[in-house]
């Protein structure tokens, strides 16, 4: 296992860059995610560290070796494709077989790895089998198997789970951990699932449009999101947005709603006109007892998902969202007044987060 | 209605296109009294004395054997290079190879008979004429650029995340052509084969000017000189002919399995 480090990596088509002098660096045995909406560069990002596309200028270590000049099969690292391109005239084995093979493995050592492989990922009774003849579950194994049977330094993954149906999605996604945790291998994982991101990253780069919006561990990304982009991509639902200014007693004026954050605005804010946009997670938000309300409005729609409700609310600006528990009494129709949950708002002064 | 019109189109073409075949396969069976009788005979008494004969008198086999070589060396050669420049054109990105491909369709499109002289004259310079060179040289103009279009649509269709995925688990280019590409386009491979191989084999008219040397001349031109100054041998030519559509057809249904078979099913997704 190695250490991987891009540095000023950049990528264009023809006039539109598509990554924008990029940097970052994924730790030895580190499970990183590039998490960002279809478009903004991360699989091209993926395949360039591959080598399978060039960058405009930069360069790549893994380890304490410069890779960016060299030819793909002399990278030493794996790729796992979201289609998952087995090689379909060979069989399960054959196809693990083939990286070892290729590199002139000696014949004892590449069925002992085969085995090996197989045993781990579960595809023992499978081995003779043509890649037609599994199911998309059982595909998705070979293509790991062939990633990890040569211990390489290091794993790329491109969207590996999104050919698969919900419910497999979540059981690949804990055998991803698991695999991780035992080989404790660098991992470089792409991915527009928030979901994925969150649960199997030791540490998440959100990209957008070519360019790092934030980086950080999955806690941090989620509640501590760096800008409006980040913010609005992490978190299902989406945050609520509110635009406002604050007034001389530090009470933010929105539209519809008005929260005190006078405690939490940083000295160098002007109190006034300053125009900002506040951000509150939908869990976050609570009914207002007989206290003070931030929000007041009328229930729209009701989601009752079993574990959770999602409450929209109607009111004079664009509307809000509320997660609240299953027993939470909110009829559609009925008034409701709402508030934030003490310490849990996001200011946003141009677009970048501010304050706490 | 319409279950009953689809068989009776397909039989109605299928005995318009073989009747001819029909007829001269028949008529290579019959003695040499059938073969003039009048009213012509259909049924046919299985006489083998004209087969005997188009190989011992008009020595066949020669011919076979001319038309074998040649066919055989244009086909592996086009395929040979047809395969190379169809991954190359359809791999690699410039904005010309998009027009060499049309011009490549339009040289296919020349009619012989417009290069006819040039190419003799070429031959001719170069000593080839009536040398197997010769002919094979010119067969490979007219069947390389048939080859590489019919090459790189396989190639087109073929996921190219395939081949990258050999290029990282550590091929050279050469290593995923030979390993993944080629096996998998394999069905294309036999279909550009056996079209060029039949090309080759029933070409006539420049194997009737590059190959003026009877023990040098293939089937088409060999058969069609069998008539002598005062004779026309049919049933020989009958016999000849069937003869010399055997190995098209055998190779037809031998290959037409590996044409049809999906070897590319599986490989992503689906």
């Amino acid at each position: 296992m190695a250490s991987l480090t891009v540095q000023n990596i950049s990528k264009s088509f023809g006039q539109a860059g598509v990554i924008k002098n990029l940097s970052f660096e994924v730790r030895d045995g580190e499970f990183c995610v590039l998490l960002g909406p279809s478009g903004c560069g991360k699989t091209t990002l993926l395949r360039i560290i591959a080598g399978l596309e060039e960058a405009s200028g930069g360069t790549i270590v893994i380890g304490d070796r410069r890779v960016d000049t060299l030819a793909p099969r002399d990278r030493d690292l794996a790729f796992v494709f979201q289609t998952y391109a087995l090689y379909p005239h060979l069989t399960v084995a054959e196809n693990l077989a083939f990286t070892l093979e290729v590199r002139g493995a000696a014949r004892a050592e590449i069925r002992r790895r085969v085995d090996e492989t197989a045993k781990t990922l579960g595809l023992d009774g499978l081995l003779a089998r043509k890649p037609r003849e599994l199911s998309g579950g059982q595909r998705q194994r070979v293509a790991v198997g062939r990633a990890i049977i040569r211990h390489p330094k290091l794993f790329l993954f491109d969207e590996p789970l999104s050919n698969l149906d919900a419910a497999l999605r979540g059981e690949m996604r804990v055998e991803l951990a698991r695999l991780h945790k035992r080989l404790g291998a660098t991992i470089l994982y792409v991915t527009h699932d928030q979901a994925e991101a969150m649960t199997l990253a030791d540490k998440i780069i959100v990209l957008d449009r070519g360019a790092i919006q934030q980086t950080g561990a999955p806690a941090e990304i989620y509640h501590a999101p760096a800008n409006l982009f980040v913010a609005g991509f992490v978190g299902s639902p989406r945050m609520n947005f509110a635009e406002g200014a604050v007034n001389g007693a530090g009470l933010f004026i929105g539209e519809d709603c008005r929260f005190d954050v006078s405690e939490m605005l940083p000295d160098n804010v002007k109190r006034g006109d300053t125009p900002l946009t506040i951000g509150i997670r939908p869990e976050d938000l609570t009914i207002a007892a007989d206290g003070p309300a931030a929000i007041e409005g009328r229930v729209e729609i009701v989601e009752d998902l079993g574990s959770d409700k999602f409450v929209h609310v109607a009111s004079a600006g664009r509307g809000w969202v509320a997660r609240m528990a299953p027993e939470a009494p909110l009829k559609p129709g009925g008034a409701v007044r709402l508030r934030a949950a003490d310490g849990k708002l996001h200011i946003f002064h141009s677009g970048r987060r501010i304050g706490r | 209605m319409k279950t009953f019109l689809l068989p009776l189109a397909v039989a109605a073409v299928g005995i318009y296109s073989l009747l001819p075949f029909l007829w001269f396969v028949l008529a290579s069976w019959k003695s040499p009294a059938q073969l003039t009788a009048i009213p012509p005979v259909i049924v046919p008494e299985f006489h083998w004395g004209f087969y005997r004969s188009a190989i011992v008198n008009y020595g066949l086999l020669g011919y076979i054997e001319n038309s074998a070589i040649v066919a055989a060396a244009t086909t592996v050669v086009s395929i040979a290079i047809g395969a190379l420049a169809a991954y190359a054109l359809t791999r690699f990105h410039a904005a010309w190879l998009r027009w060499y491909l049309l011009v490549l369709l339009c040289v296919s499109m020349f009619p012989q008979i417009a290069v006819a002289g040039p190419v003799w004259r070429i031959l001719d310079a170069l000593g080839w004429l009536n040398r197997y060179p010769g002919i094979i040289v010119a067969y490979i103009s007219f069947s390389l650029p048939l080859a590489i279009w019919i090459l790189s649509t396989f190639f087109k269709e073929l996921p190219y995340e395939i081949e990258e995925a050999a290029l990282v688990d550590g091929c050279t280019r050469a290593q995923a052509l030979r390993r993944i590409v080629l096996p998998l386009a394999a069905p294309g491979i036999f279909t550009a084969a056996i079209l060029v191989f039949i090309y080759a084999w029933n070409e006539f008219f420049f194997a009737l000017i590059i190959l003026t040397s009877p023990p040098l001349q293939t089937l088409p031109v060999g058969i069609a000189l069998f008539p002598g100054e005062y004779t026309i041998p049919w049933g020989e030519l009958a016999a000849a002919s069937a003869i010399a559509t055997l190995p098209l057809i055998a190779l037809t249904l031998l290959f037409q399995r590996r044409i049809v078979r999906g070897l590319s099913a599986g490989a992503v997704k689906g």
